[in-house]
């Protein structure tokens, strides 16, 4: 009898042994990404920060406001590079959203099962293409295309940006809309068709705004991947040293293809300017995820938007 | 009361794909009464009572013959889906209004059948909300959303929704089986206010439910109506044996 509890006393210590072990070993999985997150955060904000503080500091308000980058010569203005990085954000989401919107109500929505079943990986295969197909089909087809139309006889522009950005952000912005308007209950149908609701407008004014939350979190999303997208940009963004763009014929320098055209031979003060182009770019990011947070947490409770 | 026939139905089957869920109902729905359907689970009740709104269109594999008319014209050959359903009222199980503010709720069937000007749904909603006996409850809180109110006045707000788009029958689908006694007893006296206006076809699974507020009552049993007549006589002097076993609490 004494025998036994003992026994099961060694069986329940190395069960518990066991569980701690794989408590252990989830935190570690879990720290790796916070560790990460905190480890760039400090690098790149201790790099690029450097260049506005201490002996022969540069001036932190002509960076942000500069309307020129000039390494060679000691210029380096960034607002350009915000204008353009925030238009060619802002032009993908207004077309983008619309579009994806629409894709997503018909497939949820509208379709038939069997033509569901070609747009679906369809749109699977073009969030799974590399960015940098993107910039080749952007500088193959869609360049050549706005040469065609453009005054300023010059294809890589912010027009040629926000069409390869509309695409790249359309299967995040599809794929989040499509499930929350499948996650909102058949009640609300039955109720707008009751009410003698038509298709098309139980579908807008009562599906879509029930999602709204799902399709906010979409578009949010969806910014996040336009204004960090570097390597299918940077093939059509045109990359001007300065000014700011007064078309969508415009060329356009946005903030990631800045880093990623340079560091590669940039050193010295240049490297901590590309580097705290980063942190700008960072910030807007943060940006973009706080708005993330805030919204999913106003919106979860489904309260009245308007 | 007048006696006027609102809906006639006649030798109605209705099929989900091969399964026959309707057998050869024939029945007159009176004007400005209210009629109660009742029926152990599965009897077709409820699928007899959204024949009469065309709500069972909208499932998959759904087959209906035989005719049903609605003052004299067929609902299924001379109506349209939402013409129809414009005309005859739902109330659900579950209270089910959008997730919008309370006014958003009410005034969502006006706005879907046209109306725009701001004070002319501020006068529909006011008098819906009226109607259902919700109005004081919630005026203050017309842009909260109807989500925030209890069970119970989710489902007035629901019935207020209905009311709001004018019908002429209000269809109710055991529409207290989610609420408390209290609610309950709010929801039966409103549908005996309702009645004077309206015509009211209830479904429900309470038979006191039944007998407390309508006039008219038909039993249904796996698919066929076995009986209906007056509240009274089938609660007291039921003819069939089945409803008999049914109204004794035998079954069910």
């Amino acid at each position: 009898m004494k025998k036994n509890v003992s026994n099961q006393n060694k069986a329940g210590r190395a069960v518990e042994y066991k569980e701690t072990l794989f408590r252990m070993i989830f935190l570690l999985s879990a720290l790796v990404s916070v560790l990460s997150v905190i480890a760039i955060i400090v690098f790149v904000f201790a790099k690029g920060l450097r260049p506005f503080f201490g002996k022969d500091a540069y001036s932190f308000l002509s960076f942000i406001t500069g309307l020129k980058w000039d390494p060679n010569n000691n210029v380096f203005g960034i607002l350009y590079m915000i204008v353009g990085s925030l238009l060619a954000t802002l032009g993908a989401i207004a077309l983008g959203v619309p579009i994806g919107l629409l894709t997503a109500v018909f497939i949820a929505e509208i379709a038939p099962k069997k033509i569901v079943s070609v747009i679906k990986p369809g749109i699977e295969l073009l969030a799974g293409i590399p960015s940098v197909i993107y910039g080749a089909f952007g500088l193959g087809i869609i360049v050549p295309l706005i040469n065609k139309i453009s005054p300023t006889g010059q294809g890589q522009s912010l027009l040629a940006v926000i069409c390869v950005l509309t695409i790249m952000v359309l299967p995040t912005i599809i794929s989040l809309s499509e499930s929350s308007i499948r996650a909102v209950p058949k009640s609300y149908r039955e109720a707008s068709y009751g009410l003698g609701a038509s298709k098309i407008q139980t579908i807008f004014k009562a599906v879509v705004p029930a999602a709204r939350s799902g399709i906010l979190t979409a578009t949010v999303l969806g910014i996040g991947r336009a204004i960090g997208e570097t390597m299918a940009v940077m093939m059509i963004a045109g990359n001007n040293i300065g000014g700011l763009p007064t078309s969508i014929f415009s060329k356009v320098r946005p903030l990631t293809t800045n880093i990623a055209m340079e560091m590669s031979y940039a050193s010295g003060r240049h490297q901590d300017m590309l580097f705290a182009t980063g942190v700008v770019l960072f910030t807007f990011i943060m940006l973009v995820n706080f708005t993330l947070i805030r919204l999913t947490k106003r919106l979860g409770n489904e309260g009245p938007l308007r | 009361m007048s006696d006027k026939v609102k809906f006639t139905v006649k030798d109605l089957d209705l099929f989900y794909g091969n399964f026959q869920a309707l057998k050869k109902i024939n029945m007159s729905i009176e004007q400005g009464k209210i009629t109660a359907f009742i029926g152990p689970s599965g009897c077709g009740k409820s699928t007899f009572l959204k024949t009469l709104n065309r709500m069972n269109d909208l499932i998959e594999g759904v087959k209906i013959e035989g005719e049903v008319t609605l003052d004299g014209v067929d609902i299924y050959k001379d109506f349209d889906a939402i013409m129809l359903r414009s005309r005859v009222g739902m109330v659900f199980q579950q209270p089910n209004p959008f997730p919008m503010s309370i006014y958003d709720n009410v005034a969502y069937g006006p706005r879907i059948h046209g109306v725009k000007k701001k004070s002319a749904l501020d006068e529909i909603v006011e008098k819906s909300l009226r109607q259902a006996a919700i109005w004081d409850e919630v005026k203050d809180k017309l842009k909260k959303s109807a989500l925030a109110v209890s069970g119970g006045q989710q489902q007035r707000v629901c019935i207020a929704r209905t009311l709001a788009i004018e019908p002429e029958v209000i269809l109710m689908d055991e529409p207290t089986s989610a609420l408390d006694p209290i609610s309950t007893i709010k929801i039966e006296d409103l549908a005996t206010e309702l009645k004077k206006q309206y015509t009211i076809i209830i479904v429900t699974h309470n038979m006191q439910q039944a007998g407390r507020i309508s006039d008219k009552t038909a039993f249904f049993l796996t698919g066929e109506v076995i009986e209906y007549g007056d509240t009274e006589q089938i609660f007291n002097k039921p003819v069939n044996k089945k409803t008999e076993d049914y109204i004794t609490g035998r079954f069910g």
